[in-house]
């Protein structure tokens, strides 16, 4: 058995809008892999056809080994989570509410919590930073605080992979690093598969063992940071003229500045529209 | 303040749930032998005892106690039960908080199928009717969301709204035009207002079945409409099989829609106000909130149903225009307070 999340020409659209033509990839294991890429292409399509949020309409993806849309949803729930862009909780629901449902896959019948579930929920609480808050309801929490609550609900589903889509919207920037402090601790400490779609280039070079840079439904690089946070691949991806520097902290490649390629261009149009 | 309090509060949020479904079937219970006692002509206690003990079938008091006053009641209390958890169902599954069986359409098509069958079909059975009221409340909510579905923004619960309305006004033309051309127009008001008066056993021998099985389901579905309720993408990721519960969701609420439009007309409120209610009462868990709606909705309508026959003797007030009269400033306060996203 292959262990990881391998995709073998995969097709996805919405309707007779096609995303992704064809796409194979593999995405390695017990690693932390960020997406990038230019709105509308295709990042988080990939990322919900992976947490089969959206059907394929050919190919197949495998998690080790097995091909998921054979598998029974809630077993692969038991193997992978996944959170989409912010995520909203009706009102009143508490903290530890909202982690228990994270115990879903593994619930029968009207769902109590056994004594495990709930040890894994407190597990998975005080992982991301939370107790003490268990009886709040979600909606009192702060942005970074209720982005933890998310997080912890997926970790109570004890997968090995983890899935999140832009987990830092709408966080300033101490929480962003927060969050993703909180997951690289969840890859380094408990071994968990992360791949997330981020919208910060330096932050998801900063975060990544592995990375990914999508274009128009394409892989057009997959590597380290340093194979993928370069002058070239951000051209063709971003169509920026990108200046990029070693971050003296993290040591991880950054973009310190840039500038579009087609500049000029624009240019002429205002001119022509006056 | 307030939420944190409801926090607090949380872990006997089970026992407090079910300590109102006690207390709330108490004030039932009560409420329904007032039903039974007053009306046209009051009937003491000891009669209505006496009839359930010793039945005379000679004496009137107790025929009226056995084959008026209890079917009527007990419609009185499905019908509730029936229309708080279609709209339960309604809200947690679509995330709209202005869902109701009534304002979606569903009402409106049972009825005007009911007007059909009864129109047009020799020697209707009851269970015929049901039948009919399940294909039409499901052919009135698929034109609801049809039409919503052709607008851009149309599934926001506002629009949704506003074409149930449309579309509602349409069927209960079309059902009065059939009922008065065929000389049924005595049953006028039954469409457009709704009511449990002469309701026999024969028709809750058809419907109760049904209605108890509609919410039976429903409970064991409300675990994953919870889930539902934080979004559909969520629910999929937590491995909830999506098709599934929509699809026995919606038949739930076909099912429990159109039957109590076969026992009772069309009423509307019922299905939005008693959830709102419940989830004030005990907060957003779904395993909770459908229970309670069920015996919430219940009572509501049987008080109603005892101001119907009381509030203006001897003649009645239309039930449905009762429940309006509270449903309609409830309704305004929320979709006044949720102007922004609707």
């Amino acid at each position: 058995m292959k262990k990881g999340i391998r995709t073998e020409n995969i097709k996805a659209a919405y309707g007779e809008k096609v995303i992704i033509e064809e796409l194979s990839i593999s995405i390695p294991m017990g690693q932390i892999t960020t997406i990038i890429g230019p709105n509308g292409c295709g990042k988080s399509t990939f990322l919900k056809t992976l947490g089969r949020i959206l059907g394929i309409k050919k190919g197949y993806i495998y998690l080790d080994g097995e091909e998921i849309h054979r598998l029974p949803t809630r077993e692969l729930a038991k193997k992978l989570a996944i959170l989409p862009q912010a995520p909203q909780a009706p009102d009143g629901l508490t903290v530890e509410e909202l982690v228990s449902y994270g115990r879903f896959p593994y619930q029968k019948g009207l769902g109590r919590l056994t004594g495990e579930d709930k040890e894994i929920v407190s597990w998975a609480i005080e992982a991301t930073g939370l107790k003490g808050l268990e009886e709040q309801a979600t909606s009192d929490l702060s942005g970074g605080q209720r982005q933890r609550v998310w997080i912890a609900m997926a970790l109570a589903q004890e997968t090995e992979v983890i899935l999140l889509d832009e987990p830092t919207t709408y966080l300033d920037m101490a929480y962003q690093l927060e969050i993703l402090e909180l997951l690289e601790d969840l890859n380094k400490v408990h071994g968990c598969t992360i791949l997330m779609v981020l919208h910060d280039l330096n932050l998801a070079s900063k975060f990544a063992d592995h990375m990914i840079a999508f274009r128009e439904g394409r892989v057009i690089k997959a590597g380290t940071p340093g194979e993928v946070m370069n002058k070239e691949t951000l051209k063709e991806v971003f169509q920026i003229d990108a200046a990029i520097v070693t971050d003296p902290v993290s040591a991880r490649p950054i973009c310190m500045s840039y500038q579009l390629l087609n500049k000029e261009k624009n240019r002429s149009k205002v001119k022509k529209g006056a | 303040m307030k939420q944190k309090d409801e926090g607090k509060n949380r872990k006997n949020r089970g026992y407090k749930a079910l300590l109102l479904l006690v207390a709330c079937s108490f004030f039932l219970l009560f409420f329904m032998v007032l039903s039974i006692i007053v009306g046209a002509a009051k009937i003491p206690f000891s009669t209505v005892v006496d009839a359930f003990w010793h039945f005379d079938k000679e004496n009137i008091k107790h025929l009226m106690v056995i084959d008026l006053r209890l079917p009527r009641v007990i419609s009185a209390v499905v019908v509730g039960a029936a229309l708080a958890v279609s709209g339960a169902v309604m809200q947690g599954m679509t995330r709209n908080p202005l869902a109701d069986s009534g304002l979606m359409g569903l009402n409106s098509g049972a009825a005007l199928a009911l007007a059909i069958c009864l129109a047009y079909i020799d020697k209707v059975t009851y269970s015929q009717i049901i039948l009919s009221a399940f294909i039409g409340a499901g052919a009135g909510a698929l034109a609801v969301y049809g039409i919503s579905s052709l607008v851009p923004g149309g599934n926001k619960p506002m629009k949704l709204v506003l074409s149930g309305a449309a579309v509602s006004t349409f069927l209960v033309a079309v059902s009065q035009a059939i009922a008065i051309g065929n000389k049924m127009s005595q049953n006028l008001n039954f469409w457009t207002m709704g009511s449990v008066t002469g309701n026999s056993w024969n028709q809750l021998k058809a419907a109760v079945p049904v209605i108890g099985a509609g919410i039976l389901i429903a409970v064991l579905l409300s675990g994953r409409i919870s889930i539902l309720s934080m979004g559909e993408e969520v629910a999929l990721g937590l491995g909830v099989r999506l098709n599934f519960v929509k699809t026995v969701g919606t038949i739930v609420v076909v099912l429990l829609a159109g039957t109590s439009v076969a026992l009772a007309g069309t009423i509307t409120f019922v299905g939005m106000l008693i959830p709102h209610f419940a989830r004030y009462l005990i907060g957003p868990d779904y395993r909770l909130i459908i229970p309670l709606s069920a015996v919430l909705g219940a009572l509501l309508l049987v008080v109603a149903d005892i101001g119907a026959k009381t509030l203006s003797a001897p003649s009645e007030i239309p039930l449905g225009a009762l429940i309006s009269l509270l449903g309609v400033p409830v309704f305004l306060y929320f979709a006044r307070r949720q102007k922004g996203e609707l």
